[in-house]
């Protein structure tokens, strides 16, 4: 019983210590269930007409064949951008965007860079993004919004024309779509390494605290 | 309910599929893969029941239906897909099908005649020669395959829809739905207001030529607000209808509506 007592007035006495609410656990994990159907199908999409000299291996891709790769990339897409629309929208109305992201300067972020590559980037308080993820996060969720509007533009060329006047033109969006899909993958080797070399960062997304 | 695993003990049954898949020619496997079919094959074969991997394809089909259903909504009629200058056209144009250019039908052009069935006035069968002397019209467009590649090209013909007024077909039909001399036999259903848009043409020229064998000869359907392979080519019959006939590539799991 004492240990129960303990943990309430622990939660009690220090409100803040939530690093990561209920909103955004939820929605980090619905985006890399759909974020990983949506890259692997789009692997075996990729390899029915490759852009270039590389096709990816079949025992990491989904669908089977072309048509059973896109019946999966047009049904992960609606998780992936339904969810992405709620967390921009709750991003941006509960300021955590504002709070968790900003200001993100440029002297800041090379002191960061020089700390993290010295191995002296402190990871003692969470609820504080430094400057190198500050970065990372927000450059990640401008990648994803670009993903979305490149591939919208490949799936619907004649109706979202002016979509598709942004990037220039169809086979240049088609490009577009697969470089952001390599920064993502870039962010996810690096994003997957750092939170398991700070686990308690893990456990902050799982758990909350 | 009950869910196995295995269909031999120590047997993984998706490496099974995985492997019987291999020495299939590539046709049939995607045909065996195709709608869900693969493990009640399977099932039927192994005298076994297999649950859990055909109620996902059930779930990706019924997500395609409604994806279907979505894009009739956001279709504009009057939408044009992009015009191109000639200097823009791709050469060569690539031939493509699911067999090699050899075996493209090869269709007698004193022998053919366009069939046309189902809801319209007059059901007469058209020669070529009829056919040709309509009005026609050019349009460079972007081809766009399934694939993910594209090619711009010229087509000349007839648009669709003023065909379909000449026959007297009831234009509230749900869809116009073509068959052609492929081998395998060829079909894909389109539309109504895919059918009735401006740039939909029925297309006896390709680059300012006579249409050749590779592209369709002597008929294709040219779609520019669609896939491809709702592009027919060979077209030997139209038939105005209501029901849903299915086609080649949407019965093996391609999106049926595929609008760009």
């Amino acid at each position: 019983m004492s240990s129960l007592t303990v943990t309430e007035e622990h939660i009690s006495a220090k409100p803040g210590k939530v690093i990561q609410p209920a909103w955004v656990r939820v929605m980090h994990w619905t985006n890399a269930v759909a974020m990983i159907l949506m890259i692997m199908s789009g692997w075996q999409i990729y390899n029915a007409s490759p852009l270039f000299d590389f096709r990816f291996s079949h025992d990491i891709t989904l669908g089977g064949w072309l048509g059973g790769a896109l019946l999966w990339h047009f049904a992960a897409m609606w998780l992936l951008m339904v969810n992405g629309l709620a967390y921009l929208i709750t991003g941006f109305a509960s300021g955590r965007f504002r709070k968790k992201l900003f200001p993100i300067t440029p002297s800041g972020v090379l002191h960061d860079v020089r700390a993290a590559l010295t191995f002296k980037l402190g990871h003692d308080d969470l609820t504080v993004y430094n400057y190198v993820q500050r970065l990372l996060y927000a450059g990640i969720i401008v990648v994803g919004v670009l993903i979305v509007l490149s591939g919208l533009s490949i799936w619907k060329p004649v109706q979202l024309y002016y979509l598709v006047k942004l990037f220039g033109d169809y086979p240049t969006a088609r490009y577009v779509h697969f470089f952001c899909m390599a920064a993502i993958c870039a962010f996810l080797v690096i994003h997957v390494l750092l939170a398991l070399l700070v686990p308690k960062s893990l456990r902050a997304m799982i758990i909350g605290r | 309910m009950a869910k196995r695993s295995f269909l031999i003990p120590g047997v993984d049954k998706r490496l099974l599929i995985k492997d019987s898949l291999k020495v299939m020619p590539d046709v049939t496997r995607r045909r065996f893969i195709a709608g869900g079919a693969s493990l009640g094959a399977l099932t039927l074969l192994a005298g076994c029941d297999v649950v859990d991997s055909s109620s996902a394809d059930a779930l990706l089909a019924k997500v395609s239906k409604f994806n279907d259903a979505v894009q009739d909504l956001i279709f504009n009629p009057d939408a044009l897909a992009p015009t191109f200058a000639e200097s823009a056209i791709t050469k060569p144009f690539p031939f493509n099908a699911y067999y090699d250019l050899d075996d493209a039908p090869e269709v007698s052009a004193a022998d053919w005649k366009l069939e046309v069935r189902g809801l319209v006035d007059n059901k007469k069968s058209w020669t070529l020669d009829e056919l040709t002397k309509l009005p026609q019209f050019t349009q460079i467009t972007r081809h766009i395959c399934v694939e993910g590649w594209s090619a711009i090209g010229s087509w000349t013909g007839t648009p669709l829809r003023d065909f379909l007024k000449l026959v007297g077909a009831d234009t509230r039909a749900k869809y116009v739905w073509f068959q052609c001399a492929d081998k395998d036999g060829y079909n894909s259903p389109l539309d109504m207001r895919t059918a009735l848009h401006p740039q939909t043409q029925m297309t006896f020229k390709f680059g300012n030529e006579i249409l050749p064998r590779a592209y369709g000869f002597p008929m294709k359907i040219r779609v520019p607000t669609k896939l491809g392979f709702k592009n027919p080519k060979y077209v030997v019959s139209m038939e105005v209808t209501n029901d849903y006939k299915g086609g080649y590539w949407e019965d093996q799991g391609y999106n049926s509506f595929s609008g760009s």
